[in-house]
């Protein structure tokens, strides 16, 4: 056995914090989610500011980071030809296992890479997040968001191809892919100087990655579950409201014992609840449209009036559009390369047919579920802008069916936890890409993230969701710069293999 | 044309007695017998990305590991009686996969086990009784 070594730095920081939190609960309680909420915001603050940086548009000024992923996803869609459209149907068959090859039958499967990503990405951006875009840029948002949905199933196709191609598959048969190996390996072929640049864009990836993984894919998701644990027992007068730390130290000790202690029943528990959580959510959705189906069609007519006339909602049109794209881009996180580690793990020889699978992740995530969230407050006439986040969202399904903010806050906690899961297998694979792989580096990560997870639980929800924008959406930086690059390959790739579908030479097994 | 049997087995007593019959059989009119043994899977499960990531590697254990304690004892069993034996692990749904494997290999029948029919297995139907409805060739279920 290796002894595990953690920096000394490190361990004592992390020692430091958990005496910090361990040492006076009862005496402590009242201000340490404030003196964590000080000690962070400052930081969160500084790198969202950077991150962040805007565009003065007429009125309004626009983050150039959206600019840049609506770009390259709309340049993607003309480039490969609307694939978002044309391979909708054979995606459905691919995931459905028409194509399966029977030999390989135990292997991972379109269909299970696709449910192992979706169950990373589909979580509180769908509840929360359009909670926040509908509540700040009105009904309008909805019409931008589902846009950048369908645009962003062919950032998705593009950056999911390449995890597949490039990932490296090791002796002992366990396999590796993402944003960091398609980056290096890829640009490498193109020559020395691309070499270079790509790993430079796999470094500053990976160090995106890392930070998204204790952002967005952990601090907003602890706030974020208990908010809406807060508020279903009871709001400010709740016996947990000022417990964020003990939410925190909790959910911290469920997600170490799957992460590190290699408990597998929980995660495969979870794994299996999350589908079904997600299943019940989009049926309490549909109920509740197809009870008030007469409002529906006025819903429609607010979205798409708010979409390019938006009345009170500072920025106009703008505005509006920006906030819509912004909460898309953070609920299917296309272009953003954190699937593209999911998906890497498919057994297939084709990689492109796992990007053409892909396609229904941003579909599924933003264009169906966000959809819904977004129906469901505007038709039960729910829009709030006092209220924001998750609140909206159950005070929407509450006003519909009344006792749905306790299935909610269920549903929001395990899509939490998947959430989590995922991310700290992203954030562990780019952390080791950066610092190797040992059981040190393996655990140090893993204590880390389990702080995090008590740091979010106690922030207040600003700075978190702050933070956690500015280092999902960064790491979209190095991975759309390197996948313009890497197009071609691509491009090959797609056009070899619907020539073969097209010709009849894909052999179908069922 | 050469009598091949599908002997489905899974490492119970029960398989046991299908071996013993079918040993029987092969001798008298020498007939080849394909062993197989199905790894309950389903192509449509969730699992974590970790999972996935070494999926592969459990994979091939998982085969080797049927190969070496479920198929290859029986396997071995069948040439000490001089029959002409040979080994198939996969993974699937069991009846299905039996099913498919059977027409591939055009088999002439198919010899299974079969488990104590308790009520419960008698009220959702076993792995033998979803066997004999599926599959479109003769079924020798051993009991």
């Amino acid at each position: 056995m290796h002894r595990y070594r953690i920096p000394a730095r490190l361990k004592a920081s992390f020692l430091g914090l958990l005496t910090v939190l361990l040492a006076h609960p009862a005496l402590a309680q009242q201000s340490l989610d404030q003196k964590i909420n000080q000690a962070v915001q400052p930081t969160a603050d500084w790198v969202t500011g950077i991150i962040f940086f805007t565009i003065p548009l007429g009125p309004v000024s626009i983050p150039f980071v959206l600019v840049w992923l609506i770009v390259a996803a709309t340049i993607f869609t003309l480039y490969f030809r609307f694939i978002n459209v044309r391979a909708m149907k054979h995606g459905f068959q691919l995931v459905r296992g028409d194509y399966n090859d029977p030999d390989a039958a135990g292997e991972v499967t379109h269909f299970q890479a696709l449910a192992t990503a979706l169950s990373g990405t589909v979580g509180l951006g769908n509840i929360a997040g359009v909670a926040v875009a509908v509540s700040l840029g009105g009904p309008g948002a909805t019409f931008w968001m589902i846009l950048a949905g369908l645009l962003g199933m062919s950032s998705k196709f593009a950056e999911c191809t390449l995890g597949v191609k490039y990932r490296n598959e090791y002796p002992d048969g366990t396999v590796s892919g993402g944003p960091m190996y398609y980056l290096s390996k890829g640009l490498a072929e193109k020559g020395p100087g691309f070499a270079v640049l790509g790993k430079v864009l796999a470094v500053v990836f990976a160090v995106f990655c890392v930070g998204g993984a204790f952002g967005g894919g952990n601090m907003f998701q602890a706030n974020q579950s208990f908010s809406q644990l807060v508020n279903v027992t009871g709001g400010d007068a709740s016996w947990l409201a000022d417990k964020g730390w003990l939410f925190g130290l909790v959910i911290a000790a469920l997600v170490g014992m799957v992460i590190i202690g290699g408990i597998r029943g929980i995660a495969r528990v979870t794994s299996k609840i999350v589908p079904f959580m997600g299943i019940v959510y989009v049926t309490a959705g549909l109920v509740i449209i197809f009870a008030n189906l007469s409002a529906v069609p006025e819903a429609f007519s607010a979205i798409l009036d708010g979409a390019f006339s938006p009345e009170g909602i500072a920025g106009g049109f703008v505005g509006v559009l920006i906030v819509g794209f912004q909460r898309a881009a953070f609920s299917n996180e296309a272009g953003v390369g954190s699937a593209a580690i999911a998906h890497s793990a498919v057994q297939t020889n084709r990689p492109v047919t796992e990007g053409i699978v892909a396609l229904y992740e941003p579909f599924v995530d933003t264009v169906v579920v966000c959809t819904i969230t977004a129906l469901v407050i505007i038709i039960t006439g729910s829009l709030d802008p006092s209220v924001d986040g998750v609140q909206l969202t159950s005070n929407a399904f509450e006003s519909a069916i009344s006792w749905f903010p306790w299935v909610l806050t269920l549903a929001v906690v395990l899509f939490a936890f998947s959430t989590m899961i995922s991310w700290s297998y992203y954030g562990l694979k780019s952390w080791t890409y950066l610092f190797g792989e040992s059981k040190g580096a393996d655990i140090t990560f893993k204590l880390l993230f389990l702080v995090f997870v008590v740091i979010g639980s106690s922030m207040q929800l600003g700075a978190v969701i702050g933070f956690s924008d500015a280092m999902i959406l960064a790491m979209a930086f190095p991975n759309l710069l390197g996948v313009y690059f890497l197009l071609p390959v691509v491009k090959r790739e797609l056009d070899e293999y619907w020539a073969d579908l097209k010709a009849g030479r894909l052999q179908k097994t069922r | 044309m050469e009598t091949v049997y599908l002997l489905g087995v899974d490492g119970s007593n029960c398989s046991q007695r299908a071996v013993d019959y079918l040993i029987e059989r092969a001798q008298h009119n020498h007939g080849k017998v394909l062993v197989v043994h199905i790894i309950e899977w389903s192509p449509y499960s969730f699992s974590t990305a970790d999972e996935n990531e070494k999926r592969h590697q459990r994979r091939e254990q998982e085969l080797d590991r049927a190969q070496k304690q479920i198929v290859g004892p029986v396997v071995e069993q069948l040439r000490a009686a001089g029959v002409d034996a040979e080994a198939i692990v996969s993974h699937g749904h069991v009846a299905q996969t039996l099913d498919r494997l059977a027409r591939k290999h055009d088999v002439t029948s198919i010899v299974i086990g079969r488990k104590g029919a308790s009520r419960l297995a008698q009220f959702f139907g076993s792995v033998a009784s979803h066997i004999v409805q599926i599959v479109d060739r003769p079924v020798t279920v051993v009991p």
